[in-house]
C-alpha cells in the first residue's frame, strides 16, 4: 500500500524532472530481487534502504519482490522484470547468479547487477563489499575491551565471505591483544532466531564477553543485552535491540552504489564490471560507537577508518598465520583478492574447528 | 566439566524444552481423545504473532499469552469443525492448517517485524535458586517455565486421577462405546482439540514474547512438528513428554556447547544438527517394536473420524 | 435445525462438484481478503489469477512449476489410497536430486544419452531409498510412517547442505555451496527454445497415465483401494498389508525422487541447497484437492502452480507480501476438505424434536 503511494509520488517527481531537464526519466523502472522478507534489520533491509535512497535521489521508480527462493523460481521473477522493461535489475543474493546470467543473455539491452557472485556477463555486472574491513575494526574494539579474552561468533555457513569476517575479527582482536581467542558456533541457518540466541547464550556461558554474528536476525544482540555482555551488530545498526550491549555494527550501505549505477546507465556509460567496494567507496561503515568505548579507542578506530578509506590499512596484511601455525601470507605482503575469495580456513586465535 | 558450564547447559536445556512441553502436552490431550492435529506448526505461528502483537500494544506479556491462547483456540476450532463436524481427513486437514497458519501469521505479522519487546524477567525462588548447579536452571526461570511444570502436573492428575480424564481416554479408545453409554464423544473431542490449540498458541507466544523476544516470519522453525513427534516419542505419557522435550532441547544445546568449546571434532555440523531428528526415529522404533507399549498407551481411535449413528 | 444425514450411497455429483465449490469459496475468500486489504478485488483477481498466464511464456512457466507437483502427487496418491501416509516427499525429492546430481557430476565432460537415462534411474532410486526407511520401519517395527518420513525431511535438508558444502561442491566455485553447472548431456531437453519447459513435463504426463492405469485397471491398485476403505475386509481377502505399505511408500518416494531429478536437470542445472521449494508438501495438498485421482492431479497441480505465480505477481503489482500464496493454499484445502462431507452426507432441515 505504502509502496504504491510512494511510487506514484515518484512518478510525479520524475515527470517534473523530465519537464525540467528534457530527458526521458519517467519510464525508468528499477527492479530488486530480495532473498528474504525486508524486515527491520539484516541483509535485505539494507538493500531496501539503498532502494529507497535510489528513489529519493534519482526519481526513478522501483519495484521489488521479496522472499524469492534461490531456486528455479528466481529466473521467472527476474525475467518478468526484464520483460516489462526495467532498466536495471539488482539480484541481491548469491543463489540468483546463474539465473540472472541466463536472463541477461536474453535481454541484452537491460543492465543486470548481481550481488556477491563471481560470474560477469556482457550486460551483467557484479557488486560486493569488503565487509571484513568493518569486522577487523570491531575485532580491535573487542580485543581491547574484553576482560575474559574470549570472543564469540555465531555464524551461518562456512562460505568465504563468512570466513573472511571471522578471520578479520580475530586478526583485529589479536593485533591489540595476543591473548584473545575466538569461539565460533555454526547454526546452519541464516535465519533461526531461537537457535541464534541459544548459540549466543552458549558462547557467553563459556566465557565470551564480546559476541557477534553472521546470521540475519537481531537475536544475538538481544541475548547479549540480557546477559550483560557486549555485542557487535552486523548488516544493520542494531543498537535499538541492545542499547547497552551494542558497541557498534558493521553496516552495509548500498544506496550510493545504486545511485551511481543508475546514473551511469542513464548516461550510457555503464559497463558490466565487478565492484568490490569497502571503505574507499563508502559501501560499509561502522554504526555510531557506544559511549562505553573509551575515547582514546574511539579515536583510534576513527583513525583506522580513514586509513582504510585511504587504503593504507589492510586487514589481511602479512604475516597471516592460520590455525595450524603455517604462514599464509608472509610479512610485508597483503592477501590478494583471489586468495580472499578462496578463504577456507581459520586464522590463529580461533579455537573452534571448521566443519567439513 | 566445571559446574558453571553444567549449570548453563541445564538452564538452556530447560528453556529450549519449555515450548515443546507446552505444545506437546496440549496435543497429547487432543490425541488421547482420538484427534490427530498436524497443524501445531501453524497454530504456534498464529499464537506467536497474536502474543507478540498484543504484548506490544498492551505492554502486558500475560495479555499476550492469553491472546496467543485465543489465536490457537481459533485455529483449532477451524480444524475441529472440518474434521469433527464435517468428518474430513485429519492428516490432510492438519497439514492445511499448518500451511494456513504459517502463511496467515506471516501476513498479519508484516507490520510487527520492526518491533521489539522488553525481556520478561525471571522469577527467582528464594533459597532454592541458590542450590549449586541446578539452582538457576530449576528455580530462576521465566514464569512460563513454571507453568509448563504445572501443566504437566495438572494433566497427569487429569488423565489418571480424574473422572473427566477417564472419559476422555474412553472416547479415544472407542468413541462408539463411549457414545453408547451416554457420553457426547464429539463434544469431548471438540474440547480436547481446542485445548490442544490453546496450548499450541501459548507455546507460540512463549517463543515470541518470552524466548527470543521478537517476531519474524517463520520463527517457529519446525518446533510444532517436533512437538507432534514428541507425543509419539512419549507413547502418550505426560512424564515422557517432559523427559523427551528436555532430551530434544538438550541435544541441541549440547551440540552448540561442543562447537563453542573448541573441542576437536571432525563431524560436519549438519550431522550434529540432524541428531535430534535421528534420535526421534530411533526412539519411535524402540517404542513401536513392542506392540504392548503402543497398545497400552496409544489411543486406539487416533485419526479416525467418528459419527454417532443417531 | 440443520442436521447432516448420511446418503444411502456416495454422491457422484458431489464428488466432482466439491472441488469446484472449494475453488469458488477460495475465490470469494480471496476477493474479501483483497477488499479488506484495501485493494480493488477485481484488480486483485486479475493480477493474481490472470496476469501470470496472459501469454505463452506464462503458460509454459505454469506447466514448469506444476511438473514436480504432478509427479509427486501421483506417486503419493497411490499410497494415500491405501492409507499409507507418506508426508516426507520433500526429503525424498531432495535425495532424488542428490542421486541424479551425483550421476551428472560423475559423467562430467562426457557425452551420451546414457547420462540422462542413468540420472532418471538414479533420481527415482534415490527417492525410493529415502522412502524405504519409513517403509522398512513400518513393516518391521510398526513405526508410524507419518513421523518417520517427516523427520527424514529435515535430515535430507541437512544432508544436501553438507554435500554442497563439501563433497559435491564446485571446485571452481569459490567455496560457495553449489555443485558444478551440469553440461548439456546432463540436462533434460527443452520442449521449445522460447521457454524453460522441458522433457520432465512429458514424464509427468506419462506418470499420470501410468498412475491412472495402476489405480483403476490393475489388481494391485484395486487391492490398495480396498485396503484404504476397509482394512479388515482387505485383511480378510488376504491382501498383504506389508506389500501395500511398500508399494505406497516406494511409489511416492520414486516419483518425488524423479521430481528432484527434473529440478536439478531442468530449470536449476546444478545441485544447490534450494533444490526443493516445498514441492513435497504442496503435492500433498494437490493430491487431496484432486481426490487422489490422476486426472484431478493434473488440474490441481496447475491450480496450485497458479497460486505460486499469482503470489509473485501480487507482490510486484499489488505490494502484498509473498505469504499470500500460503493463505490461498490453506483456504483452498480447508474449504475442499470441508465441502467433501457432502459426498457422503446431505443437509436436512429438521424440527428440533428433543
Amino acid at each position: 500500500m505504502t509502496l504504491i503511494k510512494i511510487t506514484t509520488k515518484k512518478i510525479a517527481l520524475a515527470v517534473l524532472a523530465m519537464a525540467m531537464t528534457g530527458t526521458s526519466l519517467a519510464a525508468d523502472n528499477v527492479g530488486f530481487v530480495y532473498v528474504s522478507p525486508i524486515g527491520d534489520a539484516g541483509w535485505t533491509y539494507q538493500h531496501d534502504l539503498g532502494r529507497l535512497q535510489l528513489e529519493k535521489e534519482t526519481g526513478v521508480t522501483t519495484s521489488y519482490v521479496e522472499n524469492v527462493a534461490e531456486g528455479a523460481d528466481a529466473e521467472r521473477v527476474i525475467r518478468e522484470m526484464a520483460k516489462r522493461g526495467d532498466k536495471v535489475i539488482f539480484a541481491t543474493s548469491f543463489g540468483y547468479m546463474n539465473y540472472a546470467l541466463k536472463v541477461s543473455k536474453k535481454f541484452p539491452k537491460t543492465a543486470f547487477v548481481h550481488a556477491t557472485g563471481y560470474k560477469l556477463g556482457k550486460n551483467m555486472g557484479l557488486v560486493n563489499a569488503r565487509f571484513y574491513e568493518g569486522r577487523y575494526l570491531t575485532g580491535v574494539i573487542a580485543g581491547e575491551m574484553t576482560k575474559s579474552n574470549i570472543l564469540g561468533y555465531v555464524a551461518a555457513f562456512p562460505i568465504p565471505e563468512v570466513l573472511q569476517g571471522i578471520n578479520a575479527f580475530i586478526k583485529g582482536a589479536r593485533s591489540v591483544n595476543p591473548e584473545a581467542e575466538l569461539r565460533v558456533i555454526w547454526v546452519n541457518s541464516w535465519y533461526d532466531p531461537g537457535k541464534e540466541r541459544q548459540a549466543a547464550i552458549t558462547l557467553i556461558s563459556q566465557g565470551a564477553d564480546m559476541v557477534t554474528h553472521h546470521t540475519d536476525s537481531t537475536a544475538v544482540v538481544q541475548a547479549a543485552e540480557e546477559e550483560g555482555v557486549y555485542a557487535f551488530g552486523y548488516h544493520s545498526d542494531m543498537s535499538k535491540y541492545g542499547p547497552r550491549a551494542h558497541l557498534t555494527a558493521t553496516t552495509h550501505l548500498w544506496g550510493d552504489y545504486y545511485v551511481q549505477t543508475i546514473k551511469q546507465v542513464q548516461e550510457g556509460t555503464w559497463t558490466p564490471v565487478s565492484v568490490w567496494g569497502g571503505y574507499p567507496r563508502g559501501m560499509i561503515k561502522l554504526s555510531p560507537l557506544n559511549d562505553v568505548i573509551p575515547e582514546a579507542l574511539q579515536n583510534r578506530i576513527s583513525t583506522m577508518e580513514s586509513q582504510l578509506r585511504e587504503r593504507t590499512l589492510h586487514p589481511f596484511a602479512g604475516p597471516v598465520i592460520d590455525q595450524s601455525g603455517s604462514t599464509i601470507v608472509p610479512a610485508g605482503k597483503n592477501m590478494t583478492d583471489d586468495e580472499l575469495n578462496k578463504m577456507n580456513y581459520y586464522l590463529q586465535g580461533v579455537v573452534s574447528t571448521i566443519p567439513n | 566439566m566445571d559446574s558453571s558450564i553444567l549449570s548453563s547447559i541445564l538452564f538452556a536445556t530447560i528453556v529450549a524444552g519449555t515450548p515443546l512441553i507446552i505444545v506437546a502436552l496440549g496435543q497429547l490431550i487432543a490425541e488421547k481423545s482420538g484427534v490427530l492435529n498436524l497443524g501445531a506448526e501453524g497454530m504456534m505461528a498464529m499464537g506467536a504473532i497474536a502474543g507478540f502483537a498484543v504484548t506490544l500494544h498492551s505492554g502486558n506479556p500475560w495479555l499476550g499469552v492469553l491472546a496467543g491462547m485465543a489465536a490457537g483456540i481459533a485455529m483449532s476450532f477451524i480444524f475441529a469443525v472440518v474434521v469433527l463436524t464435517l468428518m474430513a481427513n485429519q492428516v490432510a486437514s492438519g497439514l492445511a492448517l499448518s500451511i494456513l497458519g504459517v502463511g496467515l501469521s506471516a501476513f498479519i505479522g508484516k507490520p510487527y517485524e520492526s518491533e521489539i519487546l522488553p525481556t520478561v524477567g525471571a522469577i527467582r525462588i528464594p533459597l532454592l535458586a541458590d542450590l549449586p548447579i541446578i539452582g538457576d536452571a530449576l528455580f530462576n526461570q521465566q514464569a512460563l517455565v513454571y507453568f509448563s511444570w504445572a501443566l504437566f502436573a495438572g494433566i497427569t492428575w487429569f488423565l489418571y486421577r480424574s473422572r473427566p480424564g477417564l472419559i476422555l481416554r474412553a472416547v479415544g479408545e472407542s468413541p462408539s462405546s463411549a457414545h453408547s453409554i451416554g457420553y457426547h464423544a464429539i463434544k469431548i473431542r471438540y474440547l480436547a482439540t481446542l485445548f490442544g490449540g490453546a496450548m499450541a498458541g501459548v507455546g507460540g507466544a512463549f517463543l515470541s514474547v518470552f524466548y527470543t523476544p521478537l517476531w519474524v516470519e517463520g520463527m517457529v522453525s519446525g518446533r510444532g512438528w517436533i512437538a507432534i513427534a514428541l507425543v509419539v516419542f512419549a507413547t502418550w505419557r505426560p512424564f515422557r513428554v517432559l523427559v523427551g522435550a528436555y532430551l530434544f532441547g538438550g541435544v541441541m544445546v549440547v551440540q552448540l556447547f561442543v562447537q563453542g568449546s573448541g573441542l576437536e571434532i571432525n563431524i560436519p555440523s549438519q550431522f550434529l544438527s540432524a541428531l535430534p531428528y535421528l534420535a526421534t526415529i530411533v526412539v519411535l522404533v524402540i517404542i513401536s517394536r513392542d506392540q504392548n507399549t503402543v497398545r497400552l498407551n496409544a489411543p486406539v481411535s487416533l485419526g479416525q473420524p467418528f459419527r454417532p449413528e443417531a | 435445525m440443520i442436521r447432516l444425514e448420511k446418503r444411502p450411497e456416495a454422491s457422484q455429483l458431489m464428488s466432482y462438484a466439491s472441488p469446484l465449490i472449494a475453488i469458488v469459496l477460495m475465490l470469494i475468500g480471496g476477493l474479501l481478503l483483497f477488499a479488506f486489504l484495501g485493494k480493488n478485488p477485481i484488480e486483485g483477481f486479475k493480477v493474481f489469477f490472470i496476469n501470470p498466464i496472459s501469454d505463452l511464456y506464462g503458460v509454459s512457466e505454469l506447466l514448469l512449476k506444476a511438473t514436480p507437483l504432478m509427479l509427486i502427487a501421483v506417486g503419493l496418491a497411490v499410497g494415500f489410497r491405501a492409507n499409507v501416509w507418506n508426508i516426507g516427499a520433500e526429503g525424498q525429492l531432495i535425495v532424488g536430486g542428490i542421486a541424479a546430481s551425483a550421476v551428472a557430476l560423475y559423467f562430467y565432460e562426457s557425452e551420451g544419452i546414457h547420462i540422462l537415462i542413468l540420472m532418471v534411474i538414479a533420481g527415482a532410486i534415490g527417492g525410493m531409498l529415502w522412502a524405504a526407511i519409513p517403509a522398512f520401519l513400518k513393516t518391521r517395527f510398526n513405526t508410524n510412517e507419518i513421523l518417520v518420513s517427516l523427520m527424514l525431511v529435515y535430515v535430507a535438508q541437512l544432508l544436501v547442505s553438507w554435500l554442497v558444502h563439501g563433497p559435491m561442491m564446485d571446485p571452481d566455485g569459490f567455496n560457495f555451496p553449489q555443485s558444478r553447472m551440469f553440461e548439456d548431456p546432463a540436462l533434460l531437453p527443452l520442449l521449445s527454445d522460447e521457454n524453460r519447459l522441458n522433457f520432465a513435463f512429458v514424464m509427468a504426463i506419462g506418470a499420470l497415465l501410468v498412475g491412472y492405469v495402476f489405480m483403476y485397471r490393475s489388481f494391485a491398485g484395486f487391492q490398495m483401494q480396498v485396503a484404504g476403505y476397509a482394512k479388515d475386509a482387505a485383511r480378510y481377502a488376504g491382501f498383504s498389508a506389508k506389500r501395500m505399505i511398500w508399494i505406497g511408500l516406494l511409489s511416492g518416494g520414486g516419483m518425488a525422487g524423479l521430481a528432484g531429478m527434473s529440478e536439478v536437470a531442468g530449470p536449476m542445472g546444478q545441485l544447490t541447497e534450494h533444490v526443493s521449494n516445498n514441492y513435497g508438501f504442496a503435492a500433498i495438498i494437490v493430491a487431496f484437492v484432486a481426490r487422489l485421482n490422476p486426472v484431478g492431479i493434473f488440474f490441481a497441480s496447475l491450480l496450485m502452480a497458479l497460486l505460486y505465480l499469482g503470489g509473485e505477481q501480487a507482490q510486484q503489482y499489488l505490494a502484498l507480501p509473498s505469504s499470500i500464496s500460503n493463505v490461498f493454499q490453506g483456504m483452498l484445502l480447508m474449504f475442499l476438505l470441508g465441502s467433501d462431507v457432502f459426498i457422503n452426507y446431505r443437509i436436512r432441515w429438521k424440527e428440533a424434536t428433543a
